[in-house]
């Protein structure tokens, strides 16, 4: 593909992106409007007076029609203006970069992690294919795969952080300042890692594995090239490919909010903002979220798309 | 007049109680006279950690707001009531020393106490009125508004630097719970604006501000001229964790000293231990089944008191509540101020539930239990009273409903429901529920008489006379109400072996409940 035609498949997809995270906010907006009860109704819990309603719905304005109500958010976010929250009456931008600095910690820490884990796991299993080796990496990463996260977080607490006193068991107070404490960060980036490195390590694996069987591999081979030139630097770009995608789709996955994680070890991040906000019917943080989700679904996998287009221009590229 | 003891919100109650009839703490007298649950001698010093269900990035400080558990207990150490309930719900002074009735019950002359706010400046009659008057802004929706209904803050005066005159609209026997209820904390007069509260928010509370990260964590430290004594403890830091996992883990892992609100599965886990105390505090939350008087089938009493015989308690305390509780019934406050004690214990009897059902035309009688998970065991309660309901020829079809919007929906529509309540008088219970115009009167228990039997109870000056009519409501809602009260729950809090001066016969949102003055490291 050429340079222009680079650029207007990163326009169109753009382009797309745009209109995707439209659609999700209309969808989004639409079905928390479609929720039983609003805001004044989940703020008035057990006391529900009809008059305190009504009285808190006219201080939150959403006595007023939907539309009108999503046409002011929109026109606020026109002008970078995410609007206030509900609840609270802060700033939902407040919201979202308290929130976002706990995830991204996160998402970074087991990133760091998983691409060397993941691969190294994948070519190794690959060198040895059919082997003992291939036999424990395989069954070892399917049994993990297996575990929900749920359970492996509470397993997880209770040996290292319980009996063995290794590792505090939650990062509760510590969610301002989570790096001044990497001990508490240890087991839930444990956890966030557990089923990433088997998807992704089973990925690599079955694409070196593919590649090294395919004629052009062994084409190189019967040219003389060396067996570790052929692995790096003709097999394992092929299996990047598909890897790569499903990198994008683990760190969507990670900064999206990882709520299991984040509500086992009290770390305050997207997840628990996004699932506050909804109980709590407070559609503006909601809305400020399903932008910033969508803007980051619609660039990790356009990111993921190219890095694919690079390993592997010959597949092309379906916009 | 209405305690608004929150309930159950989204995550969790908000506000429960036990309230055994316990030897009263003595309040205001200084430390010396209050017998220590967990005895020794209170050592100054050290931090505690209190893990608690929060409210997430939306907590704030402004207590006129507060709403879940979490912001009660903050306000409670940063701010003061005039008076707070004891472990009978019964009033009990705190910034009001003295009140005093005129004849008529409609003017009470209220005095302060001598208290300074944490910038030095004395808590003053205007810093009360302006407070109330700022609950009762007709613009807001402050919850402690509807308690507030019942004064005249218009023809209400401060009467000297530290006298107030209340005025009332009518005869208020129960004054004192108003300034006890839920939310109706003093601020200074020049406090400002709610997002004032979350920068620098003054009380007069036992603990001073620090600093505050909305659902993470709240630092206080001790004042040191608080006028009840300065607490023990140096600082005092809350922080959030909704997961119940998480606080027990968190109490076990030794990152925080309190961890309230545990289930009675890791209560008995943990229970005599010894690596941490469990502290049940209980006859908590009131647990009931809401019956609307004023719909078939339930208009006819027989169905209802068929349905008070159908119910087995014990088996619901033992299944919805794992034990951790006791059983009711049928009247709201076991153990508090009023409570009609001499009233058989009811037990479950089919035959004689299914022969009012017969009488009133209502066998094979089908009807709708609306339940949700917006409370622990609510829908194991509907589970276990359709099983107890088919013994007696009775169809109930339990539906499940969204969490978030349940005691709005329950409100108006539906015939039989699940029903919980914190800790409040019983009064109060009766004035938000049981009256013609209450706010929240899921029974649809509109009765003249009823009504007008309350008013002669508020009218009524001597305690005993007073005492008898309640008992008389009582007994009314005893034999035909629309409350089937099964139980009540215990309230579990865990602390580390360290931690001293708990109070248990504290209900939840009494004076003594998450009140972490009295509270030391040994």
């Amino acid at each position: 593909m050429r340079v222009s035609g680079l650029r207007s498949f990163v326009a169109r997809r753009l382009l797309l992106g745009v209109a995707q995270t439209v659609a999700v906010v209309l969808l989004v907006f639409a079905l928390t409007e479609a929720l039983p009860g609003d805001a004044a109704v989940a703020l008035a819990g057990d006391q529900p007076d009809p008059a305190r309603i009504a009285a808190i719905r006219e201080a939150m304005h959403l006595d007023r029609p939907a539309y009108e109500r999503l046409a002011d958010w929109a026109a606020g976010l026109a002008r970078g203006d995410f609007g206030t929250s509900l609840a609270s009456g802060r700033p939902v931008t407040q919201y979202i970069a308290d929130g976002f600095g706990p995830t991204l910690l996160l998402a970074a820490l087991t990133l760091a992690l998983l691409i060397p884990a993941g691969f190294g796991l994948g070519v190794l299993a690959a060198r040895h294919e059919g082997r003992l080796v291939d036999r424990l990496v395989s069954s070892a990463t399917l049994a993990v795969y297996a575990v929900p996260e749920f359970a492996l977080g509470v397993l997880l607490v209770t040996v290292f952080a319980l009996k063995l006193a290794w590792l505090p068991p939650t990062a509760v107070g510590y969610g301002t300042d989570l790096l001044g404490h990497p001990a508490a960060l240890v087991l839930p980036v444990l956890v966030l890692l557990s089923r990433p490195v088997c998807s992704l390590s089973r990925l690599v694996r079955a694409g070196m594995v593919d590649a090294l069987a395919s004629p052009y591999a062994a084409h190189t081979r019967r040219y003389g090239v060396p067996g570790a030139r052929i692995r790096y630097a003709h097999a394992l770009p092929n299996a990047l490919a598909p890897a790569a995608q499903q990198l994008a789709r683990t760190v969507d996955w990670l900064l999206c909010g990882v709520i299991v994680v984040e509500a086992l070890f009290v770390i305050p991040g997207l997840g628990t903002v996004l699932l506050n906000a909804v109980a709590e019917r407070d559609v503006p943080v909601v809305q400020g979220l399903a932008v910033v989700f969508g803007v980051l679904t619609v660039v990790l996998n356009l990111g993921a798309d190219l890095v694919a287009h690079r390993l592997t221009p010959r597949a092309g590229v379906a916009a | 007049m209405n305690e608004r003891f929150p309930g159950l919100h989204r995550r969790g109650f908000l506000a429960a109680t036990g309230g055994a009839a316990a030897a009263l703490a003595l309040t205001g007298c200084g430390d010396t006279e209050k017998t220590e649950p967990t005895g020794g001698t209170p050592k100054r010093g050290g931090r505690l950690r209190a893990a608690f269900a929060g409210g997430g990035a939306s907590e704030i400080l402004d207590p006129h707001l507060a709403n879940l558990f979490a912001d009660v207990a903050r306000a409670k150490a940063l701010f003061d009531k005039l008076a707070d309930y004891g472990p009978d719900l019964s009033a009990q002074p705190r910034l009001a020393t003295r009140w005093e009735s005129n004849k008529s019950l409609d003017r009470w002359q209220v005095t302060l106490r001598e208290a300074t706010f944490h910038d030095g400046k004395p808590v003053t009659a205007r810093d009360v009125l302006h407070s109330y008057r700022r609950i009762a802004d007709p613009e807001q929706a402050f919850r402690a508004k509807a308690s507030l209904e019942p004064i005249d803050l218009d023809a209400s005066r401060a009467t000297g630097e530290r006298a107030i005159e209340f005025v009332l609209k009518r005869p208020t026997a129960e004054f004192p719970n108003i300034l006890a209820a839920f939310g109706a904390y003093i601020v200074p007069e020049n406090a400002g604006k709610a997002a004032d509260f979350d920068d620098r928010p003054i009380g007069s509370g036992p603990f001073r501000f620090v600093s505050f990260a909305p659902g993470r964590s709240a630092v206080f430290r001790r004042y040191d001229a608080y006028w009840d004594g300065a607490p023990h403890l140096d600082e005092l830091e809350f922080v959030v964790a909704n997961e119940e996992s998480a606080r027990v883990n968190a109490l076990l892992g030794g990152q925080v000293e309190y961890a309230h609100e545990l289930n009675p599965t890791t209560a008995r886990a943990h229970e005599g231990k010894g690596q941490i105390e469990i502290v049940r505090l209980r006859n908590s939350a009131m647990q009931a089944f809401c019956m609307k008087t004023d719909r078939a089938p339930f208009d006819d009493k027989r169905v209802r008191e068929a349905f008070f015989l159908i119910a087995d308690r014990q088996e619901l305390v033992d299944g919805a509540l794992s034990g951790a509780g006791e059983v009711g019934n049928d009247l709201f406050g076991k153990g508090y101020q009023y409570y009609a004690a001499d009233l058989p214990q009811r037990t479950q009897d089919l035959d004689r539930a299914r022969s009012l059902l017969k009488q009133a035309g209502a066998e094979k009688l089908k009807v709708t239990l609306d339940t949700s998970a917006v409370a622990a065991g609510f829908t194991e309660a509907a589970s276990i009273f359709r099983d107890q309901a088919a013994k007696a020829g009775v169809t109930i079809d339990v539906k499940t409903g969204s969490k978030d919007s349940y005691w709005s929906d329950i409100l108006d529509s539906g015939t039989l429901s699940c029903y919980r309540s914190g800790a409040m008088p019983i009064e109060a219970h009766i004035s938000q529920r049981l009256l013609t115009d209450s706010t929240t009167n899921a029974t649809k228990w509109h009765h003249k008489d009823f009504d007008a039997l309350y008013q002669q109870a508020q009218s009524t000056r001597d305690r005993a006379e007073r005492t008898a009519v309640y008992e008389r409501m009582q007994r009314r809602l005893y034999a035909e109400g629309g409350f089937l009260i099964w139980g009540f729950a215990d309230w579990i809090l865990g602390t580390a072996r360290s931690v001293r001066g708990v109070e248990t016969k504290a209900p939840a949102n009494t004076l003594d409940w998450a009140r972490f003055d009295k509270v030391w490291l040994a």
